[in-house]
């Protein structure tokens, strides 16, 4: 095993900071000048209206974009240029705004796939079926059967997640983010098209990740009262810039966040 | 009632993940091959030459151009040429070192179609679907002209043609004009098994699980850790390699000898097919590809004269000759209306309708 070539860091230590990041896609200002910072094992909410710049802000995050200007400095260490495979690799999972699942694997093979980082047995192995390659098989199959019986999606083990309702793939993908046992959780809209029940579940689920496993989450969402219950701290993004950053009480007290949300009489 | 999952219970992980988890499944699969190999003895030298020998070598290729756009999801359209680069690449080896046996060189040549298969599958990082196509469409016309161009790979053979000589295994001549049907049969089905099993292992690993995972939603794989290009130049290699294989099993053990034009595109269309018809990410439907697309004919160049001489109605070959091309293209439309993705997929429902049998569910 490997030493990690990063600083251990203790709950509460941040763990993500962006720092005066700026994005722009030709003369499109995606974001301008966000500098915020994600603490360890906390829920982090990051809201904002329609177009605020919150995907993006993932997206720069998960190293889809890099940004145009400003850094992004994640376990103490300022991030190069980088993709998203060696984002993932460094630790960060995400789920999708749209659901993004392998449609014709099974959910089990979708989670098995998620622990691909983790497996080792080379190529030869593989060919065989046989030795490391089957031991690595079993080893993890017991860690995906852990989040399966986790998530509560025991019964659709076998099922390709392409005939799944929408609420049960939300959830297989999550399932999928947690088999990389990432550090930095990112979901973006985890409850979006949710009936009541499943976004009671999925709240639940996440706060149970949050709590057992110390994950810590970045999650936008829409739904005000999810973000307001389930978050530690919230930013708030208008327009690509950050209006507002605290507690959910001190955000949802903001004059410039109400003005956002509500509109300004003129 | 024979057919049932009912009873069979998995007490661990290595069980469950087993290829084949049905115990009917896996006696049926012995029964297949068992029945593939007393063919070599039952069956007569048509059979075996021009139906039998020639359905493996094209499953094989199929097999392989599967891993790369049904596994993986890139089109190519260089199979032709990569199946040229492992026959070219085995006739050099083996007139080169002639005392090594001819075995061993099938299998060597296809790692020199996986090494020129990887080099045209770079492209793939950047380009995807019908312009990666275009892209492998340029390997196929380069290497193409590399067979026309460079006598050095068919040892300054004047007629420009590639010449199997005599090679033995254990005493018995398996490739050249000497060599039996059956013997070639019996190379060719064990070569086509061992590398069937080994594809198969392949794909129900994490190899395979990272090829589908870049096939279904590239993006989400790559946010997963999946190196996009390490991922897809495997594909491309593996790939290749199966077609480089069946290339030389191609000249070698069924034509005997060939010229560049084996290996034009009309091959990698015929090929491209097969892998469309039969089932585009199964293994099996690259055997039902290649049953379809080239028995098809072939039965029906029999069965059509034996329907309508009893009748009394005189028909020409060349009307044979068009009847034939009719019905193999009314069917392939037929099979791709009814079930889009191929006939492995009709195979699954069927078993799946068999597993309940007699209830509709």
């Amino acid at each position: 095993m490997r030493a990690p070539d990063h600083p251990i860091l203790a709950k509460g230590d941040v763990l993500l900071a962006v720092e005066n990041v700026s994005l722009g896609f030709g003369g499109v200002k995606a974001l301008t000048d966000v500098s915020f910072d994600i603490r360890k094992s906390e829920i982090r909410a990051i809201i904002g209206p329609n177009g605020a710049g919150k995907t993006s802000m993932l997206n720069c995050i998960n190293g889809f974009y890099y940004p145009t200007e400003g850094s992004i400095t994640f376990q103490g260490l300022k991030r190069p240029k980088m993709r998203p495979y060696e984002a993932a690799r460094g630790g960060i999972a995400r789920t999708f705004q749209n659901v993004a699942l392998f449609k014709s694997m099974s959910t089990l093979d979708n989670i098995m796939a998620g622990r691909s980082i983790k497996m080792r047995s080379n190529f030869f192995w593989q060919l065989f079926r046989h030795g490391p390659a089957m031991r690595e098989e079993v080893e993890h199959r017991k860690v995906v059967e852990e989040i399966i019986d986790f998530l509560e999606i025991q019964h659709i083990r076998k099922t390709p997640v392409g005939r799944l309702p929408y609420g049960l793939q939300k959830r297989v993908e999550l399932a999928r983010a947690l088999a990389m046992e990432p550090e930095l959780l990112l979901l973006d809209e985890p409850m979006a098209g949710m009936n009541l029940e499943e976004k009671e579940d999925m709240s639940r689920f996440i706060i149970e990740v949050n709590q057992q496993f110390g994950t810590t989450i970045a999650l936008i969402e829409h739904d005000m009262g999810v973000v307001m219950d389930l978050s530690d701290r919230v930013v708030v993004l208008e327009y690509g810039r950050k209006i507002a950053d605290g507690t959910p009480d001190e955000v949802k007290r903001d004059q410039r966040v109400i003005d956002a949300y509500l509109g300004v009489a003129h | 009632m024979l057919y049932r999952e009912a009873g069979q219970f998995k007490t661990n992980y290595v069980a469950d993940r087993a290829i084949f988890p049905l115990r009917e499944d896996r006696i049926g699969l012995g029964l297949i091959v068992l029945v593939a190999y007393s063919l070599a003895f039952l069956g007569n030298d048509f059979l075996l030459q021009a139906v039998l020998i020639p359905f493996l070598v094209f499953s094989l290729a199929a097999i392989g151009l599967n891993i790369l756009t049904g596994y993986t999801g890139l089109l190519s359209l260089g199979t032709g040429a990569f199946m040229g680069v492992g026959a070219y690449a085995c006739y050099k080896l083996m007139t080169a070192f002639p005392e090594v046996n001819v075995i061993v060189w099938i299998f060597v040549s296809g790692f020199f179609s996986a090494g020129i298969g990887a080099l045209f599958g770079l492209p793939s990082l950047r380009i995807k679907g019908f312009y990666l196509a275009v892209a492998t469409l340029a390997a196929q016309f380069f290497l193409q002209w590399c067979f026309i161009r460079i006598p050095w790979l068919v040892n300054y053979n004047v007629s420009g043609a590639l010449e199997a000589p005599l090679r033995t295994l254990f005493g018995i001549p398996i490739v050249g004009a000497t060599a039996t049907p059956q013997t070639r049969y019996l190379v060719v089905l064990t070569i086509v098994i061992v590398l069937t099993w080994l594809a198969s292992n392949l794909v129900h690993g994490r190899i395979g699980r990272m090829w589908i995972a870049i096939r279904d939603m590239d993006l989400a794989a790559e946010l997963m850790g999946i190196r996009p290009l390490q991922t897809k130049l495997l594909a491309f290699a593996v790939s290749s390699y199966y077609c480089g294989v069946a290339g030389a099993l191609l000249v070698f053990l069924w034509y005997g000898g060939a010229e560049y034009d084996v290996f034009n595109i009309n091959q990698s269309f015929f090929i491209l097919f097969m892998v469309i018809i039969g089932g585009l990410g199964s293994l099996i439907g690259s055997f039902f590809g290649a049953a379809l697309i080239f028995i098809m004919p072939i039965v029906l160049g029999i069965v059509l004269p034996a329907i309508f001489e009893p009748l009394g109605i005189p028909i020409a070959a060349e009307t044979i000759e068009h009847l034939r091309f009719m019905i193999v293209g009314a069917l392939i439309i037929f099979f791709l209306i009814v079930e889009p993705h191929g006939l492995a997929r009709l195979w699954q429902i069927g078993k799946q309708k068999l597993l309940v049998w007699p209830f509709p569910y």
